[in-house]
């Protein structure tokens, strides 16, 4: 038994089993619907289509899946996307300096975090009612600064929106013989970016340790020696950050700014999550499933497009009907399981 | 093995608003011995145990550690001082690995570095011969691993006097014995260990040393060989036994001419395998076994806790249908389930409250329960039982163990049962409080009420009951009464091997 390599592996932790229950469903659907309905699915920019849609929903999942291992939720995060938006086009037409306007979405971002995670983990405030406090302001900022749609029209920043990583050999050809390259925004990068980071932190810093910790069981993350104010705090910290970066991405990607831009935007974070493996009891989650999750719900919008179904509320219906399978799905995986453990 | 003083404790004194907690303790802890704590509900030995590890803080007296006078400020100097606890609620996170468990909050530094840890973890684990590994989820491990590897972490952090707040009472039989031998190999290497229990049994069974207080004061230091069992609950209660060992004698011939109260052939429920059992009225009547030996899933079939898949049932001579509890209640069966915390008290509701809620579901919730009459129920039944609560509008989560048992224990006799079920009603409460509820039960029985009482210590139920139903893998394997009703014979069925004489 003690024997140098033992080579029996051990049995997936919660996390890593609702993780691949999620790749293994995403991956299915997609063949499926490649199968199936062929067309768009069947070319490489149709994947990264998905993305350049959602790069920004990506990095706010993240974040939001932070605080939901943590054991909390931020509801702010699209609010906030949106006054960053705003922000940042106003402060660019008014002819600012493309550098300084990222720091401001990245200064917004981290002052919601700042001031939710003190409310939170210090004053012990509900955190919801907290982040929901959190996006009424933040909308209600938004419609301040501009009630009308804001076209983005700085000259430096239009050359940035427009930077497109092309991708020859995932291309196609199209009817007249042009060779089409797979195109990706520069968003896409900086979410892949923030996911890795993101999944290091969780997997190997003790912060990210901490986290899992606290959600897991609060009492005991106290009595195991782990500053649990100071650990929530940065869970909010890191969340409303992730909302500033996400703000620019979202400007970049549609370069205009609307007092409606992102609107549930943290529902759909949370469903990613949720889809994704993350637990809303804390403890169980990690970004790749969320990762997953977002393509997923972004999959399953497109296939009902594809299918005919145009009209928007059929989106979602589906979603909604996806949301109750996963939760169904991770009770009664993690339900056998304790069964399993009992016996 | 044993050798010099590890810890003492010197006149420790520790005062609340109104209450002197501790009056002038003193507390001694060699290395490589267990000693027991022992005392009743408010004798004082957590008060003494939290000075220890300084949750609370001593208002005279004085600690030495290893020959030093020592102030214990909070939890963590009491571990870095060398004094862990391991509590009886688990304080690890299940969602973690055992590793992560053993080393997290620990160290410092930003990484963490898995693999080591792991190995670190598996070769403490080796050692200790836990049977767990470094990489494993903790959520998978039994409730007993998860309190090893509590031991465990405990170990590596270098601990001298390692404190164990009632380790074993979510734990069966052979759990505990792992446990036992845990404890047994760390005090060859020298660890002082403090075991605190309402276990008679395992008191005797691994400590060297008993230590016993009553109203936060020191009776004694005893050697555990020299002090017999009676004799040290004798010290913990402090008053003679005589009227615990003859509790009983009234019932045994008088209830064999009653009628048959409640009969059933062949219940079965999702939880329980078949069975046949009848009860006369104003029997007491017990179901004892191991753990998961299907006693507790057995009465919950009577009461229709889960769901009944088959079999009749008659009360009072007439065939009833129970499959949900309300049934059973409109029967006049009572259920005090195993689990207070879970599916008995509502913490938040007040001891009234709670009191009249079996008797208002019973009514209807149409027909409310006056004010003036649930509050004239409540002070009844809180004087009858002897409730220690400040008012009957103290929530009832404020209570300790013993007399939250007692309301839900109030909320039963207050429907008038005919027949109640009493699941562990004493488990985790003090011992005065469990002779007081073995009285009451017996004084129910004289009543005509007929009883059915499940209790792990098997002494406690051969003083109430008259007749014993022995299980073992979810069967019905013996019926034990009269002279066959002692703890030797009781122990032979539920292992089983020799046949019963006489069958």
């Amino acid at each position: 038994m003690k024997k140098k390599n033992d080579f029996r592996r051990e049995p997936l932790t919660d996390t890593q089993l609702l993780m691949t229950i999620t790749i293994c469903i995403f991956v299915a659907m997609y063949l499926m619907a490649m199968i199936l309905l062929g067309g768009g699915f069947l070319h490489a920019q149709q994947v990264f289509d998905m993305l350049n849609d959602n790069a920004s929903l990506i990095i706010v999942s993240c974040g939001l899946t932070i605080v939901m291992i943590g054991g909390g939720i931020d509801i702010s995060v699209g609010a906030v996307t949106s006054l960053v938006v705003m922000s940042c086009v106003l402060y660019l037409n008014a002819g600012g300096n493309i550098f300084v306007s990222v720091l401001i979405a990245l200064g917004i971002g981290l002052a919601f975090g700042l001031v939710h995670g003190f409310l939170i983990s210090y004053l012990e405030i509900q955190p919801f009612i907290v982040t929901l406090a959190g996006m009424f302001f933040a909308r209600g900022m938004t419609t301040i600064l501009s009630v009308n749609p804001q076209k983005a029209e700085h000259e430096g920043f239009k050359a940035l929106r427009d930077v497109k990583i092309e991708i020859p050999w995932l291309g196609y050809t199209a009817k007249n013989g042009n060779l089409i390259p797979a195109r990706m925004e520069l968003g896409v990068v900086v979410a892949i970016a923030c996911l890795i980071l993101i999944f290091i932190l969780l997997q190997f810093l003790r912060l990210g340790r901490n986290f899992y910790a606290m959600g897991g069981n609060q009492q005991s993350a106290l009595m195991l020696g782990i500053n649990v104010k100071k650990t929530r705090f940065m869970s909010y910290v890191i969340s409303g950050l992730l909302s500033g970066i996400s703000g620019y991405v979202f400007l970049m990607h549609t370069g205009a700014g609307n007092a409606t831009n992102a609107a549930g935007m943290e529902m759909n974070a949370i469903a990613s999550s949720i889809i994704g493996g993350t637990l809303l009891t804390g403890g169980v989650g990690n970004v790749i499933g969320t990762f997953f999750g977002t393509l997923t719900l972004t999959t399953i919008k497109k296939i009902v497009v594809s299918s005919g179904l145009n009209q928007p509320w059929w989106q979602s219906i589906t979603t909604g009907g996806m949301l109750c399978f996963f939760i169904l799905l991770q009770s009664v995986v993690l339900g056998r399981r304790a069964k399993k453990k009992k016996a | 093995m044993q050798g010099s003083s590890l810890l003492q404790m010197h006149h420790i004194e520790k005062r609340f608003p109104g209450v002197l907690a501790l009056n002038g303790v003193d507390f001694e802890l060699r290395k490589g011995e267990i000693h027991a704590l022992m005392g009743e509900n408010g004798a004082g030995k957590s008060t003494l145990i939290k000075v220890l590890t300084g949750v609370y803080q001593k208002d005279g007296g004085e600690i030495v550690v290893d020959g030093e006078s020592v102030s214990i400020r909070s939890p963590q100097d009491a571990q870095n001082k060398g004094i862990s606890t391991v509590y009886q609620e688990i304080t690890l996170c299940p969602n973690l690995t055992v590793a992560e468990n053993m080393f997290i909050g620990r160290e410092s530094g930003a990484w963490i570095r898995q693999k080591q840890y792991e190995k670190r973890a598996d070769e403490l684990l080796g050692r200790l011969k836990i049977p767990a590994r470094g990489g494993q989820q903790l959520g998978s491990c039994s409730l007993a691993v998860q309190q090893m590897v509590a031991i465990a972490r405990a170990v590596d952090m270098k601990c001298k006097v390692l404190i164990l707040d009632e380790p074993t009472s979510s734990l069966d039989d052979n759990e505990v014995n792992m446990l036992f031998e845990l404890m047994r190999s760390l005090k060859k290497q020298g660890v002082g260990i403090i075991f605190v229990t309402h276990f008679l049994e395992q008191v005797y069974a691994v400590s060297d040393r008993i230590t016993v207080l009553r109203n936060g004061e020191l009776v004694g230091e005893y050697l555990t060989e020299e002090l017999p069992q009676v004799e040290l609950v004798a010290k913990m209660i402090g008053k003679e036994l005589d009227e615990l060992s003859s509790l009983k004698e009234v019932d045994e011939k008088k209830t064999k001419e009653q009628a048959v109260l409640y009969e059933a052939k062949g219940l079965s429920s999702t939880e329980a395998l078949p069975f046949d059992f009848k009860i006369r009225k104003g029997e007491v009547n017990g179901f004892t076994g191991l753990l998961g030996s299907g006693r507790s899933e057995s009465v919950r079939a009577i009461f229709g806790a889960d769901k009944v898949t088959g079999g009749e049932v008659r009360m009072k001579g007439q065939s009833a249908k129970i499959s949900r509890p309300i049934d059973a209640m409109k029967a006049g069966i009572g259920y005090l389930a195993e689990d207070r915390k879970r599916d008995g008290i509502i913490a938040e509701l007040s001891v009234r409250e709670n009191i009249i809620l079996a008797l208002q579901v019973l009514n209807g919730f149409f027909k409310p329960i006056s004010r003036s009459e649930s509050e004239a129920f409540a002070d009844e039944y809180i004087k009858v039982l002897n409730i220690k609560t400040a008012s009957r509008e103290t929530p009832v989560g404020s209570l300790s163990g013993g007399n939250q048992q007692k309301v839900i224990l109030a909320r039963w006799l207050l429907t008038h049962p005919d027949y109640l079920i009493l699941d562990e009603p004493t488990r985790g409460i003090d011992v005065g409080t469990k002779l007081e509820i073995q009285k009451l039960v017996l004084k129910l029985a004289e009543e005509g009420v007929s009883v059915t009482f499940i209790s792990s210590e098997v002494e406690e139920m051969l003083r109430t009951c008259s007749r014993l139903i022995v299980m073992r893998d979810r069967h019905i394997v013996g019926e034990l009464k009269g002279d066959e009703l002692n703890q030797e014979q009781v122990m032979r069925t539920i292992a089983g091997g020799d046949a019963k004489n006489g069958q």
